[in-house]
């Protein structure tokens, strides 16, 4: 369907360049949810709010209308620092094969190992 | 060491099935699709809560009410999780609502139509929702990571939207004669508009071929139509209503409902603004928007001056 609105026959769509408005609003906080109690607290999205006892209120209304969760932390988005994605990050553990345990041979008579 | 360019990596990813995630790289025309489409989508949710609110103060009962308010929160949530998404391509929020309060970017024109009755409210919610539902399920396998995440968290919640709604159906369906006209009214009046929803047939769908082939779209506009015709058509006869579609028949051969032609003439001029609700929807937004400055400030200044403030940047 259609949330992609399609152009009307006729109509110029609007040309659009992404990214260089400035925003006037909130900061953006990454907002991170314990589903229950024994569980990390996994990472759901963001949500803008003026300071952190806000975003926890925005996150808790935004992210856990429905039990979701019985913990939320909140992380002002910019703190965040991320690795480099490139395969080259993570390649070499793929050749340390023997780093797992089904790499090794071991004879049913063993038993439990 | 990757040897591979950075195309033939995000080409692998989509090729795999895998998701595209925010930093990746991206040729600039998935982006701005992807952006596109989540954009628009996130602002059919908010602009989504008019039609439905409108209703909240004379809802029938009681709980018919809290059913209510509960849903159109849900909108605003879905809205929060698309524009939430966006944001990952570096697209501010501001921006996003610039875009929808000048008009540069549309949302989903099934909400330039007016709820003139309870019943409406029935309708809306088994079929506009199920039409949601129909194509959100299949976008829960979009090749974007944070697009497909924020469907899965809307289906789970977009069950509820459709069965409250088809709840009110049969309540009416269930009841005095002018109830029952009510329903059927309804179902007379959203029953075209809901198809609609679907967008023009493929071979008028200027993006389908690019956005199929990297699976943004993972089934096109009639195949999805046609799943929700199949669905819907049992329950409404479940009621006990009509489906105005004189040319509506069963295809034994394909196993499908067969429906009439779409007055497309009436699609394309809600879509280029000149619907019944348009500019009224639209005035609507800023306004809200605007009236709530007093809030946003008084938020700022008592982060201010509790030395919570963070930069802006953030």
């Amino acid at each position: 369907m259609s949330y992609d609105v399609p152009v009307a026959p006729g109509d110029t769509p609007a040309e659009v360049q992404f990214g260089g408005g400035v925003d006037h609003g909130f900061p953006l906080w990454e907002v991170f949810v314990r589903a229950k109690r024994g569980l990390s607290h996994t990472h759901v999205g963001s949500i803008h709010a003026s300071d952190a006892e806000t975003a926890i209120q925005n996150a808790r209304d935004g992210y856990t209308r429905r039990a979701e969760g019985v913990s939320v932390w909140v992380v002002p988005s910019k703190e965040i620092v991320a690795s480099d994605d490139a395969e080259s990050m993570f390649e070499p553990f793929e050749h340390k094969p023997y780093r797992h345990p089904t790499f090794y041979d071991i004879p049913k008579e063993v038993g439990q190992l | 060491m990757d040897a591979r360019t950075e195309e033939e990596r995000f080409n692998a990813i989509i090729d795999d099935d895998e998701k595209i995630e925010p930093r990746d790289w991206m040729p600039e025309a998935y982006r701005k699709t992807v952006i596109r489409q989540m954009a628009q989508h996130a602002h059919s949710e908010v602009i989504g809560m008019q039609p439905e609110a409108n209703w909240i103060a004379r809802a029938p009962t009681l709980l018919r009410k809290a059913i209510l308010i509960a849903k159109v929160q849900d909108e605003a949530g879905h809205g929060l999780y698309l524009y939430s998404a966006t944001e990952t391509l570096g697209v501010s929020r501001g921006e996003l609502q610039e875009l929808l309060h000048t008009g540069k970017q549309k949302y989903s024109s099934i909400f330039n139509y007016p709820t003139l009755s309870w019943a409406d409210i029935g309708a809306i919610g088994w079929l506009v929702d199920g039409a949601a539902i129909v194509n959100q399920i299949v976008l829960q396998g979009t090749s974007y990571g944070p697009y497909a995440r924020a469907m899965v968290k809307i289906c789970k919640e977009e069950s509820f939207h459709a069965r409250q709604g088809y709840s009110i159906m049969m309540t009416l369906a269930d009841g005095s004669d002018s109830q029952k006209a009510m329903c059927q009214d309804a179902i007379d009046r959203w029953w075209w508009p809901s198809l609609m929803m679907f967008g023009p047939h493929d071979s008028e769908s200027a993006h389908t071929a690019e956005s199929m082939s990297w699976k943004i779209k993972r089934k096109t506009n009639d195949e999805l139509r046609q799943m929700f015709v199949d669905q819907t058509v049992p329950q409404a006869r479940y009621l006990g209503m009509t489906i105005p579609d004189p040319d509506l028949e069963f295809d034994e051969e394909s196993g499908h409902w067969k429906i009439g032609e779409i007055d497309w003439e009436e699609f394309w001029s809600t879509i280029r603004g000149d619907g019944r609700l348009n500019r009224e929807r639209i005035a609507h937004k800023v306004k809200a928007w605007e009236d709530g400055a007093w809030v946003r400030e008084a938020a700022t200044a008592y982060a201010v001056k509790h030395g919570m403030k963070l930069d802006k940047s953030a």
